[in-house]
């Protein structure tokens, strides 16, 4: 309870207080400082030397004895929260930090816990990747707060995770940056350069020194994190600028945000591309982190109707309807084997679409595209690149690189094919859209065969936990927020259930990071609560065990989540890669699961839920157990509640 | 903690033996296979790792296509553990020998045919 020894000073009386107190302060510095060094003939003189030392300390300082806010002040972070709140942020998700404490009361309390409503998370790596799966369902940022330099090595591979995704992602960091009013603690977490961690894994960062240069560099972020190709970004926030008072009467302007316009495809370059696809016996369309918007899908569509062409959906978004007669991507490498014009839509990895590469003892790679195939690229990828992390991958020669955002290029693109397409040309088209139907029909009839191969099996097939839980939530709006081996684009969920809505689907993690899965389904579903949407999570043991703790955040913000594990009891996919060591070395495989087993003991998973206070069942084994439990989890989460279903699980 | 998200291949025991699988009769003319111990077969399937592509009842899985209980004939399954073409990495006769080989064709082959799509109202599109 924190009073002051005497009656609330007027702003003058503070102004006054302040000055004096700055004149002490440097009077006290003078003999330290002055007398160590004093100053030679010819020496700069003191304002040329910039501020003295001490010299912000003895500004920003209160006096001693002042120990609450004045009438007429506000605090500097009160300010701090009307620009986030003009940003639109619904929520800001943080693991509580002192770096930070001033900004935190600011959002409770002067922003009423609403838009932003603080989320507790339990550790910083779930929040980046909360907010990495709220904007693919969202389409919007979310704001993280991260505490120093531990918050922000904490959070660094989520972010990391983040920008191999180009999702855009604000981080809000606290720093002490005056070492001369630092606590103890504070000098363990105060750093001169605190985004430096990350620097080469977001888009931009800076460290504004003022309200006024805070509010334009907080909107200036949010401009450049959701500028194609978008990324993270980082705000640093000193703690003095937090927490010192500012006069309410003093008008701080907060800059409108304008969002600039992706950039779309020069004219011309669409134009011959528009006639490589016209001329082509079998073009093939891929599309990886291609639709930005809920458009992208529809325009995708549009596109592939009008050519009858085939598309491949790498699946980094939620890009073409699974079962669009014209979707080829259970038989992608087919199709690009075939294709005598391909066009790449924000490809993460044109050299791969094309090329395969093979992991023996001694790699090899060779082509799968014809060497005749016309290569056109469409990407925000070519206007923007990184040094040091390798996310950027072989490069590919192409025959037409069109640097521009693909969704902002696909209306001209359809429009230059429209006028193009003769009538000879459409009956070609249409002639060949009928044979896509057929083997896009044929894949999926397939795909259903196999999954009946070890149905009664025990452990359960991911198949049969696959397409149990579709039969549950195919009459329900459903929202798959996270799917084991998301990054693969022929995983059961994509080769069973019926992805026709944007936010279905949701992509992978960018990085690779483990740990991603299952904070990224509860932003996921954070994001999907407000429509109402069922969310549902395929969860592997592996990711989950990286920080559970995301498990209580859903229960205590009470986030309705289906979480179904897939519980193989192993870093499955390392072992592998171990098991392909043992045979290369001629040595056996007999030890290949050393290291990367999840037994002895097994976890528990209903029981870790059942710890944070969410309903949850198993371990089952026998699937024929599957089916009715998950239909009592449903009811849980159509109640508001999160519920998990621990599910002992084949390989994959 | 990064890792790589390399789809990992291995043990494909071969988009040639997947072709084939859905040969009901396989050709005469082949070589039979040598008399094979369906329970060792399993074991075998276990321990050196066949499962973890081909999954635990060879019914296929993301890195490895099914193989049983349509296989191939013997020869063509025993020559491409040996020499695999693709992503599956190689068993010597050191880590696998030709009746290991055997064991795990019989293992394979005694597979229990699934039930037809249409009786499995969960698969219903």
């Amino acid at each position: 309870m924190a009073r002051s020894k005497r009656a609330t000073p007027s702003l003058a009386r503070r102004q006054f207080l302040q000055q004096s107190a700055l004149a002490g302060a440097a009077l006290v510095a003078a003999p330290v400082s002055v007398g160590a060094q004093p100053p030679q003939a010819g020496a700069a003189t003191p304002a040329a030397q910039g501020p003295p030392v001490l010299t912000h300390a003895a500004e920003s300082a209160a006096p001693a004895d002042v120990q609450v806010l004045g009438e007429g002040e506000r605090a500097g972070s009160d300010f701090m929260v009307d620009v986030f709140k003009s940003l639109g942020f619904a929520y800001v998700v943080a693991n509580p930090g002192s770096s930070f404490r001033g900004l935190h009361e600011s959002v409770v309390n002067h922003g009423g816990n609403r838009d932003p409503e603080l989320i507790t998370c339990c550790h910083e790596e779930s929040a980046v990747a909360m907010a990495h799966g709220y904007f693919k369902v969202e389409g919007k940022p979310l704001a993280v707060l991260a505490h120093g330099t531990v918050g922000l090595q904490h959070a660094s591979m989520a972010i990391y995770n983040a920008w191999c995704d180009r999702i855009p992602v604000y981080v809000i960091l606290g720093n002490h940056a005056d070492a001369a009013i630092r606590r103890g603690p504070e000098w363990y977490h105060g750093v001169q350069d605190a985004a430096a961690m990350v620097r080469d894994y977001t888009k931009w960062d800076d460290f504004p020194w003022s309200l006024t240069h805070f509010a334009e560099s907080a909107v200036r972020a949010y401009q450049v994190a959701m500028t194609p190709p978008m990324a993270p970004v980082v705000i640093v926030l000193d703690g003095g600028l937090q927490e010192h008072p500012i006069p309410r009467s003093e008008r701080l302007a907060i800059p409108r945000l304008s969002l600039p316009v992706p950039p779309q495809g020069e004219r011309g370059a669409v134009e011959e591309a528009a006639k490589m696809l016209v001329a082509a016996q079998y073009p093939v369309l891929v599309a990886d982190r291609m639709a930005r918007t809920p458009n992208g899908m529809t325009l995708l569509v549009e596109l592939a109707e009008t050519l009858q062409a085939a598309v491949i959906d790498q699946g980094s978004r939620m890009n073409f309807p699974s079962r669009h007669p014209l979707n080829q991507t259970l038989r992608a490498r087919a199709a690009v084997a075939e294709a005598d014009v391909i066009v790449g839509l924000e490809l993460a990895d044109y050299w791969g679409t094309v090329n395969a590469l093979r992991d023996q003892l001694h790699r090899s790679t060779r082509r799968v595209a014809k060497p005749t195939a016309r290569l056109v690229s469409i990407t925000t990828g070519d206007l923007y690149i990184r040094a040091n992390y390798q996310d950027f991958r072989r490069l590919q020669e192409v025959d037409l690189a069109i640097a521009a955002d693909a969704e902002a290029t696909l209306p001209a693109l359809i429009d230059a094919v429209k006028r193009l397409a003769t009538a000879d040309r459409r009956r070609v088209f249409e002639e060949r859209g009928a044979a896509l139907a057929q083997t896009s029909r044929a894949a999926g009839e397939a795909a259903r065969v196999a999954a009946t191969y070890a149905w009664e099996a025990s452990p359960v097939t991911v198949a049969r936990l696959s397409a149990e839980l579709w039969a549950q939530v195919k009459t329900e709006d459903w929202s798959l927020v996270s799917s084991y081996y998301s990054n693969d684009q022929t995983n059961w969920p994509r080769r069973l259930w019926n992805f026709d809505k944007p936010y279905q689907w949701l992509g992978h993690a960018g990085g690779g990071g483990i740990g991603y899965g299952a904070p990224a389904a509860v932003g996921g579903a954070l994001a999907n609560r407000r429509h109402g949407r069922l969310s549902v999570a395929i969860q592997t043991d592996g990711d989950m065990m990286y920080a559970p703790g995301v498990v209580w955040t859903a229960a205590h913000h009470r986030i309705p989540l289906l979480t179904v594990m897939n519980n193989n009891r192993a870093y499955h996919q390392e072992l592998m890669h171990v098991q392909k060591m043992c045979n290369a070395r001629n040595r056996g495989v007999d030890r290949g699961e050393i290291g990367s087993q999840i037994t002895d003991p097994n976890i528990d998973f209903a029981k870790l839920a059942q710890s944070m206070g969410v309903y949850a069942e198993g371990p089952i084994t026998n699937p024929n157990d599957l089916g009715p439990a998950l239909r009592r989890a449903i009811a849980v989460v159509k109640k508001g509640e999160p519920a998990l279903v621990d599910v002992v699980t084949q390989v994959r | 903690m990064f890792r790589g998200f390399v789809t990992v291949g291995v043990l494909t025991l071969a988009a040639a033996v997947a072709a084939s699988a859905s040969q009901q009769n396989p050709p005469a003319a082949k070589p039979a296979a040598p008399p094979g111990r369906v329970e060792a077969g399993g074991v075998l399937f276990k321990k050196v790792g066949c499962y973890q592509c081909h999954a635990n009842e060879a019914q296929g899985g993301l890195s490895g296509p099914r193989i049983g209980p349509n296989v191939v004939p013997f020869a063509r399954f025993s020559e491409y553990v040996r020499t695999p073409t693709g992503e599956m990495p190689p068993y010597t006769s050191k880590v696998l020998s030709d009746q290991d080989i055997a064991d795990i064709y019989a293992w394979v082959q005694a597979r229990p045919r699934p039930p037809a799509v249409t009786t499995i109202p969960q698969l219903a599109p």
